[in-house]
């Protein structure tokens, strides 16, 4: 994180946002370089769009500040207007004006120059959303994805600071929220835009994100890339929020391995914890293969056809369940009982 | 990644100046509470004449026509409440459960008679029942007799103006029940019908109960109404609250007293207020089914469908038709000389006015309602609802309490600029335009109000954070989000309010200017001098321009018409 404020285009130290004597977010800290998407992560009610709505200008700060493009914008006591702030938003619901046009849409913001440089900025916009030619149309003639676009097509039309997105796919179909996650990412990073996206959906952070922060209770449990939030969660709630997985009970014989039910689990990474300590393991379900020849048979009490795979939920002798991901090509009912082992891992989650 | 996205304006943005958005909430609530307060300040100025030690008038009232005034405002409630109840529940559980010919025509036209202004409906049955009117002559014609020879019920009287007060206030219990019959699960009916009850069983027994809060509702709107009224009782000679308080007040020249009149009739209008409030939240709890399913009409035949078309017929013909029909025929009469210069003054009095008022409640409406949005804290809220509580209280009250504080600050200018430059200011204020226009205002504001409110509570906040999001200042929001898209909305309180200051009676009555006639007044006048064929002109003037919102809210209601005819 940079210590210089004025440097980095979205910057937001030690951020309180109080909800009448509930804070809903607390000690918020990161920075964002220009043209970075971060995405704020984590189930309903956590303070994320809270701070969304913070940093849009909509909520004032009890604690700390925020600083867009080298600007304070918030303060406590001093918030900035949000017309003055130069933030782009997109809504959950959109929010397009049913009284305007798609150009009208568009062309809200834009305010200051000729009409002729407004009516070239609304063209350049459509073209970019693949809505040449739909200027004139009207929201409601729209389709969901359609209309996501204009109102992302205004968001970006005054060239703001950064844009914030407001869980921009929940009211889209969800078989279509990762491709449209993933186009929408491509268009900002065309444009290099700063952005903030907040969702309770994984998916949609990992295809969307450069940089993810996870947030339970008002508090930013974890900041950083998918990948090491998934195979390097820096606490339980990480670790049960993102992907899937069960923690096992272990003893830890030295940086490597560490002794469990399912026999010493390994890892090329090596850990920092004492020889002899008592702790959780992290059993992802891929960490478990199928194995016949296993001592450890595990009993068969949920399993889930994923097509390619099935995701079994098992029992172990000593009661403990995991999950276990194994190719769909062999078949076990519920109630059998096969045999498990764990592969060498790269990391070890553990937790004392 | 570096990408410089903002070559264009930013680098001129203020970097030392910061402007800074401070929170409007205190200077802002504190100015939408005194509006508030100035706004009610009519009621509470009748409120407060409680305080003031009663007087010898007020002594003398209490032990000799008082009485009298109670009596008479509980039987007029009690037969107008009766009577919008038997009226308006029946028309509406025929339209809305029975089939019969000419259903769909009555589903609207059974609300012709709001357009009807009491005093106006009186005046007609006065013209048409009298001694020399047209029943009376034809039955003298057909029989032979003559005068003193036969009774004839006396339309001026307690009965009659229960009578004229419930022919034309009982759409408010139709339109209520109506609604309520139509959201009312068809599944509860028919779970009636398997439990044994026939269709009229399952009536009594599941529907009317469940409408019932609905009920309540319409008819304490049409008894605060008929506590409103004052043409037609001081025209019948029924002495009621509203006349107690004019001859108090006018006649007898104490209007202290006349406050105090009226801060009991306020008592009575409060009660109401609270039943009313009571039963529509009863109502909300009331409705448990999710899915709505069409209703399914009992099909009437030969005499059923008779009767119901009968029933349905008669409050549209004598609340409406014949009153209608004998206004033109008077109008007609007077053609050559009833619509001349005098009449063209009198309606362009009644149009500005009108036209005036309901310009200045839509704009402080917009302005209270947009507040509280802005601004929801709990000050301006209640401020907003203080505002907004004037339509219930008759315009008697509200005139005697626009009255009071007008002629004191008067009174205290003149007696001031008296002491201090002797010149004489006389009364700058009491009996003006704008005394009149605020008095409109105090009444009427809560109809504009909440035509707006609910027209805005329609736009998502999300709207005005989107528009603030890309630069736009609040009032800029407004301008160029809310009003283009409550434009119908703006219109319907315009209107609205344009209307009842057409109609309103006792407040214009007693605050216009001297010599500053509207329709309304001249109307009364000429009906009080027993020139009720004169009066034709103006009452028709004034039912035409009542029926504008009768036919926008039968407009609405056949638009929403998603019940389908088996």
């Amino acid at each position: 994180m940079s210590s210089r404020p004025e440097s980095q285009q979205l910057v937001l130290r030690g951020v309180d946002v109080a909800y009448g004597e509930h804070l809903a977010a607390r000690a918020i800290d990161f920075a964002l370089t220009s043209g970075e998407i971060a995405c704020l992560l984590g189930p309903s009610g956590c303070g994320k769009t809270t701070l969304l709505r913070a940093i849009a200008g909509f909520e004032p700060v009890a604690a700390g500040e925020i600083w867009l493009h080298g600007r304070r914008v918030s303060a406590p006591g001093e918030t900035l207007a949000p017309e003055r702030r130069r933030v782009g938003m997109l809504f959950q619901d959109f929010a397009l004006f049913p009284h305007l046009s798609v150009a009208g849409n568009i062309g809200f913001g834009l305010r200051d120059g000729s009409n002729a440089r407004k009516r070239a900025r609304i063209a350049e916009l459509l073209e970019l959303i693949g809505l040449a030619g739909a200027g004139e149309r009207y929201p409601h003639e729209l389709s969901g994805g359609m209309q996501q676009r204009v109102a992302l097509a205004r968001a970006l039309a005054p060239r703001p600071e950064a844009l914030l997105l407001d869980e921009p796919f929940s009211s889209l179909d969800a078989e279509r929220r990762e491709q449209l996650a993933r186009e929408i990412r491509d268009l900002l990073k065309r444009e290099g835009v700063t952005a903030v996206l907040v969702t309770h959906d994984q998916h949609e952070a990992f295809a969307m994100a450069d940089v993810i922060g996870v947030m339970s209770e008002g508090r930013i449990r974890q900041w950083g890339r998918a990948f090491d939030l998934y195979h390097e969660p820096a606490d339980r709630f990480v670790a049960d929020f993102i992907g899937q997985g069960a923690r096992l009970r272990g003893t830890v014989l030295d940086g490597c391995r560490v002794d469990t039910e399912l026999g010493e689990l390994s890892c090329s990474h090596p850990h920092d914890l004492p020889s002899g300590v008592t702790v959780e393991v992290l059993v992802r379900p891929d960490d478990l293969v199928h194995d016949d020849a296993s001592p450890i048979q595990a009993q068969i009490l949920e399993r889930a056809f994923r097509g390619a795979d099935f995701l079994y939920r098992l029992r172990l002798p000593s009661g403990a369940e995991v999950l276990s991901l194994a190719p769909s090509h062999q078949e076990h009912a519920v109630g059998d009982r096969i045999g498990v082992s764990a592969r060498t891992m790269r990391h070890l989650v553990l937790f004392r | 990644m570096e990408v410089v996205l903002n070559q264009t304006p930013n680098a001129a943005a203020p970097s030392g100046r910061r402007v800074v958005w401070r929170r409007p909430e205190f200077a802002s609530g504190l100015f939408i509470g005194t509006l508030a307060l100035l706004l009610a300040l009519p009621v509470l100025v009748v409120l407060g004449s409680v305080l003031v030690p009663a007087s010898e008038v007020w002594r003398h009232l209490a032990s000799s026509v008082l009485p009298d005034y109670v009596a008479n405002s509980l039987l007029l409630m009690l037969g107008v409440g009766l009577g919008t109840l038997f009226i308006g529940v029946g028309t509406a559980w025929l339209t809305t459960l029975c089939r019969f010919p000419g259903r769909r025509l009555f589903e609207w036209a059974l609300l012709l008679p709001m357009a009807m202004p009491a005093y106006i409906i009186a005046y007609t049955y006065t013209g048409l029942l009298d001694y020399a009117g047209p029943v009376q002559t034809l039955l003298r014609d057909w029989t032979g007799w003559g005068y003193g020879d036969y009774w004839f019920p006396a339309i001026r009287s307690l009965p009659g103006a229960v009578l004229m007060l419930s022919l034309v206030l009982y759409p408010y219990v139709y339109l209520l029940a109506r609604a309520a019959f139509l959201s009312q699960s068809v599944a509860v009916l028919e779970v009636g019908r398997t439990l044994g009850n026939g269709p009229w069983g399952a009536f009594r027994r599941v529907a009317l109960p469940l409408a019932r809060p609905a009920i309540v509702a319409g008819v304490t709107l049409a008894l605060m109404e008929t506590l409103a009224d004052y043409g037609t009782v001081q025209y019948f000679g029924v002495a009621t609250f509203t006349t107690g308080i004019f001859r108090v007040w006018l006649g007898q020249g104490e209007p202290a007293a006349a406050a105090q009149l009226a801060a009991l009739l306020l008592v009575f209008v409060l009660t109401l207020i609270l039943v009313e409030r009571g039963s529509r939240r009863q109502a909300r709890y009331h409705h448990t089914a999710q899915r709505h399913q069409p209703i399914r009409r009992y099909h009437l035949h030969g005499w059923g469908a008779f009767g119901a078309l009968f029933v349905c017929l008669l409050p549209l013909l004598f609340g409406f038709l014949v009153p209608a029909g004998q206004l033109a025929v008077w109008s007609w009469t007077r053609a050559a000389t009833g619509f001349d210069a005098r009449f063209l003054s009198l309606t362009l009095n009644s149009l500005s006015l009108a036209g005036g008022a309901a310009l200045l409640a839509l704009i402080v409406a917009l302005l209270l309602a947009y507040a509280q949005r802005l601004i929801p804290t709990s000050l301006v809220r209640s401020s907003v609802r203080l505002a907004g509580m004037g339509y219930a209280v008759p315009g008697a009250v509200i005139a005697i309490g626009v009255m009071l504080p007008f002629a004191w600050l008067d009174n205290a200018l003149d007696a001031w600029m008296r002491a201090t430059f002797g010149v004489s200011t006389g009364l700058l204020l009491s009996g003006t335009l704008f005394a009149l226009l605020f008095a409109y205002l105090a009444r009427f504001l809560s109809v504009s109000l909440q035509t707006v409110e609910s027209g805005l509570t329609r736009i998502r906040p999300a709207m005005d954070e989107a528009a603030r999001s890309l630069g736009l200042r609040p009032a800029q929001v407004l301008w160029r989000v809310h009003v283009p898209l409550l434009r119908g909305s703006l219109l319907t309180a315009l209107l609205l309010v344009f209307v009842d200051v057409i109609k309103e009676l006792p407040a214009t009555l007693a605050l216009r200017p001297f010599n500053f006639d509207t329709l309304a007044v001249r109307a009364y006048e000429l009906a009080s001098d027993e020139r009720l064929a004169d009066a034709g002109p103006a009452a028709l003037t004034i039912v035409l321009a009542g029926l504008v919102p009768v036919v926008l809210l039968s407009r609405s209601i056949a638009r929403s018409r998603h019940v389908q005819s088996p």
